[in-house]
């Protein structure tokens, strides 16, 4: 195989070897000389005021060496910021309310899971022991847990002075939707739940801290997918000097969104760390993920969709509760609003939107980026709402998507709501998955199934997404706290063996390999002499991490430029060698050469030699061969495609099973199919898990009743079929390798297809709509109740016709 | 109050000293530095810790290791041998069954069970055997082909 040739090649992974192993290492695989350890105090009242914390049995607890309350650090450890604050032109001229958010709860706790003490001993065990030790006395406060409860008159006030708990209330508007609607034939309205979510990361969090007093460096492992948003933050909350703290995310045991912020526990266990000069680990226990690290979605969305009796859509308006949680996590201002808001289109024409977020506290676990973060959200709200739109005028759903599809387009398509759309062809995508499942045998399959009193449904998701995060001036006049360009450099070893250092930071994505690939085929060099370098603030200039589907269409990008550079350069040193112009010189295959003349021909690793031995270098040029580049993309991309689900619902018992699943998907130019593939497969397993059985549950009082694996059901193998997988390739125009970002596209597509799926087998009942999970008691009762009713019209009927 | 314990650990003995409560993951990972043991959840049931204890998948934490005195125990370190990968090793890497790879040492140990048990198991047999192992990374669809391709390249069906 040439190097050439690597680009779109299904190429085993470079970081298998060694997670195969046991070679693997997780923060909590790190160990260093007199280690202690740190456990938290949490609370377990959903709000309460804190009158008084007695640490004098813990503190005198064997192993304990220290116990720290909020109060002891409050100064050290500040205020956990908001890193997007809206902008007041999108919510109603008020600035949202950003309010403060001790790491150690000081006079109140306002969500099961707040941590009010830090416990540091020799073992862990002697730590959560001591735990049990500290004495808090709560004084419970009235709680709240739904968002919509939370902005009525009367509701407990969370945070002081935060009027009916809203953090913002945020519009978004194309069009005119009032008088959309009021000149339509048809106007559907619905209300749209999507639950809340854990988002189970196999890896818990965990962080270790090691100080140096005589250097006064502080360096923090952490399992985060932001090291350097993680560094920066921390330098500000803290008044720590940035160049003084490295931040390290070793392997990652996966993280979804959730580890994409600063964490209380980052500033507890480093600050600690620091004053105790001792090396600090904190690792979480999946009962603590449940509680203290972010959760994903909780929308109530009041949505309404018209247009005409023979299916033109011609506007949608959308009214959204959003569930914050406790306090504003660093990105939960953006999810609900600027990455759900602007989907709103999806890939339909209609020009009239209406969309309003109300963003609120309640005594929950913070909600922040769930894999797909807002875009399923929307996904969901458009594509349950085209089919309820389409059962509604009785037409069929596909007929109704492909008269409202935006026609294909190559490079750029305006929408209504300000965003360019890059590329795209929905029709394409439509027609792929149709040759991967033949629909009208279906139908007849379904009507055969039914008479024998089997439920089939078949549903569709013909989804858009907002990947490539994110061109900075348009994320920063939104109110993004920081740039999201992204960075590499190369560096050119004298043998010819190269390290690329990328701003991206992995946990699963399999970078090591696809950029390997990328710098393998641009330099014409074997992939054993490549080395790809993340994850490490010391090591690498900043960069902004991996989230929103944007490590190879951003970080890609910047590694592309760092190639270009470092091949230029080289030209000149091997034209100078050749002695010809550098204009002259070609390079392919790891060769440089004069078209031509065939004699003229250097490989690449004498000219790298030739960079550091500098003996004949052409006048003026600096030695070494290195580069350095930053991406910011001037758009957003636009991943597309098209994903089918058939459902299978036992009348009797109401257990509904997912039988088939086919995904097409268009993430642009693909550089290693096997782990887009993957990627798909994980997406669509989260998808399909939020539709059938994940939710997570607060009692009224702010209990979290599913609050362990035994009791929040991730899919398991059994839960799920394999997956039938396929392409469209649609290039974005917004960067070099044509790639648009994959890491999301399952999940963003998936719920909506398994319950429009599960609709289309009770439509016949006159189910309209269910909201997720589709538990067997639910859809039981739905089917009962549906039959019920039923029976009741059946026998009005009757009576009417006697 | 600590308790003596036996163990045979990828075929190396060990003796050891340790409270009644140490779980057995806890000896494998802090005692044994045999990190590739993960411990992913504390209800028993995520799987990422699951060894071969005598032979039998069994989730390390949930078992003291003073009940493993005696044991003969396999971890994720012990399933390649002489420098060859074990066949299961080699079928993850293959099948791409691994992403982030936490899950990915417990999951190739209650594949070995599988296949020990089943050299040529049905896809609803595999998926049924996975059941206690979570991934959160693959959908599972790839450790399926892994494990398929184990067992073919083992002479399975």
């Amino acid at each position: 195989m040439t190097t050439e040739s690597l680009i779109g090649q299904e190429v085993k992974r470079v970081e298998d070897q060694a997670l195969i192993t046991g070679r693997g290492r997780y923060v909590d695989d790190l160990r260093l000389p007199g280690l202690l350890h740190l456990a938290l105090v949490r609370s377990p009242y959903g709000h309460a005021k804190i009158n008084r914390i007695d640490v004098s049995a813990a503190a005198n607890a064997p192993g304990v060496v220290s116990v720290f309350t909020g109060a002891d650090l409050a100064e050290q450890l500040g205020s956990l910021p908001a890193g997007w604050v809206l902008i007041p032109e999108q919510t109603g001229g008020e600035p949202m309310a950003t309010p403060e958010h001790p790491p150690l709860a000081v006079e109140k706790v306002r969500y099961v899971g707040d941590a009010v003490a830090a416990v540091v001993a020799d073992s862990p065990a002697a730590a959560s022991d001591a735990v049990a030790l500290v004495d808090v006395d709560y004084e419970p406060l009235p709680a709240v847990v739904d968002a919509e409860q939370a902005t009525m008159d009367g509701a407990p006030e969370i945070h002081e002075g935060v009027a009916n708990n809203k953090s913002f209330d945020w519009t978004v508007a194309a069009g005119d939707y009032d008088a959309a609607a009021a000149a339509a034939d048809v106007v559907v309205s619905e209300r749209i739940v999507n639950q809340r979510l854990i988002p189970n990361p196999m890896e818990t969090r965990g962080i270790m801290a090691d100080y140096n007093g005589g250097t006064e460096q502080l360096t923090i492992w952490t399992s985060t997918q932001i090291p350097h948003l993680v560094r920066l933050l921390f330098a500000l909350v803290t008044g720590h000097p940035e160049h003084k703290v490295r931040v390290v995310a070793p392997d990652v045991g996966g993280g979804f969104g959730c580890k994409l912020y600063l964490y209380a526990e980052e500033v507890i266990v480093g600050m600690i760390a620091k004053q105790l000069e001792r090396p600090v680990k904190w690792i979480e226990s999946r009962t603590e993920n449940y509680v203290a690290t972010t959760h994903g979605r909780d929308h109530i969305a009041d949505a309404e969709i018209c247009g005409t009796s023979d299916g033109i859509v011609t506007g949608l308006k959308v009214h959204v509760y959003a569930n914050l949680g406790g306090y504003l996590s660093t990105f939960a201002p953006a999810i609900p609003t600027i990455l759900f808001g602007l989907m709103l289109g999806g890939c339909y024409k209609f020009e009239n939107l209406s969309c309003t977020v109300a963003g609120v506290f309640t005594n929950t676990t913070p909600v922040d980026a769930y894999r797909g973060a807002g875009r399923p959200e929307a996904t969901y709200v458009v594509e349950r709402m085209m089919e309820r739109y389409a059962h509604e005028i009785g037409r069929d759903v596909l007929g109704v998507r492909r008269r409202n599809f935006i026609r294909p387009f190559r490079r750029g398509h305006d929408m209504p709501i300000g965003v360019t759309y890059d590329s795209g062809n929905y029709q394409g995508a439509l027609a792929a998955a149709l040759d991967k499942f033949d629909y009208q045998a279906f139908r007849q399959e379904q009507r055969d199934a039914r008479r024998e009193g089997k439920l089939l449904g078949v549903g569709f998701s013909t989804y858009i997404e907002i990947c490539g995060m994110a061109p900075s001036a348009v994320a920063g006049a939104l109110g993004a706290g920081a740039g999201l360009w992204e960075s590499s450099t190369v560096r050119v070893h004298p043998t010819g063996t190269v390290t690329v250092f990328t701003g991206t930071s992995p946990h699963g994505q399999g970078h090591e390999t696809s950029l390997a690939q990328v710098t393998a085929s641009r330099l014409g060099i074997p992939m054993e002499n490549i080395e790809i370098v993340h994850g490490d603030t010391e090591r690498h200039q900043f960069g902004t991490g991996t989230f929103g589907s944007r490590s190879l269409a951003v970080g890609g990008e910047a590694l592309m430029m760092s190639l270009d550079k470092v091949i230029e350069k080289a030209k000149e040193i091997a034209a100078h060698e050749m002695g010809v112009d550098s204009k002259q010189v070609s390079f392919e295959n790891g060769t440089f050469y004069v078209e031509d003349i065939q004699e003229r021909e250097i490989p690449w690793g004498d000219v790298a030699l030739g960079a550091y031995h500098a003996k004949n270098l052409p006048d003026g040029l600096e030695p070494g061969l290195e580069a350095v580049s930053f991406f910011d993309p001037q758009n957003f991309t636009w991943p597309f495609g098209t994903h089918i689900a058939v459902i299978e619902i036992d009348e009797m018992t109401g257990e509904t099973k997912l039988n088939r699943y086919v995904a097409i998907d268009d993430v642009g130019n693909v550089i290693n199919p096997m782990i887009v593939d993957g990627m798909v497969h994980g997406g669509i397993a989260q998808g399909v898990g939020q539709a059938l059985q994940e939710c997570a549950v607060y009692s009224d009082d702010g209990q979290l009743l599913t609050g362990s694996m035994m009791d929040y059901a991730v899919p398991t193998a059994e839960d799920l079929p394999s997956f039938e997988t396929g392409r469209t390739v649609t290039p974005t125009t917004v960067n070099t390798l044509g790639a648009k970002g994959a890491g999301e596209t399952g999940t963003i597509a998936a719920s909506p297809a398994v319950v429009n799926a599960a609709v289309d087998a009770l439509k016949h009942l006159g189910v309209t709509h269910l909201n997720m999970p589709l538990s067997a008691e639910k859809m039981w009762r739905t089917i009962e109740d549906a039959k019920e009713a039923r029976r009741a019209r059946r026998s009005a009927a009757a009576r009417g016709g006697n | 109050m600590n308790v003596e314990v036996t163990i045979t650990v990828n075929g190396t003995e060990h003796r050891l000293q340790v409270q009644p409560r140490t779980l057995l993951s806890t000896l494998l990972r802090d005692e044994l530095d045999l990190t590739g043991t993960h411990v992913g959840c504390d209800t028993s049931s995520c799987g990422a810790c699951t060894v071969l204890v005598d032979g039998n998948a069994t989730k390390s934490c949930t078992m003291f290791a003073a009940q493993a005195d005696g044991s003969s125990v396999t971890t994720v370190e012990g399933l390649a041998s002489n420098g060859e990968l074990h066949p299961i090793q080699e079928a993850f890497r293959e099948m791409h069954g691994l992403q982030c790879g936490f899950c990915t040492p417990g999951m190739m140990i209650t594949a070995v069970q599988i296949l020990e048990r089943n050299p040529s198991p049905s896809e609803a047999e595999i998926r049924s055997g996975l059941r206690g192992n979570l991934c959160r990374c693959t959908g599972y669809h790839n450790i399926v082909r892994a494990v398929q391709h184990a067992a073919s390249s083992a002479g399975g069906a």
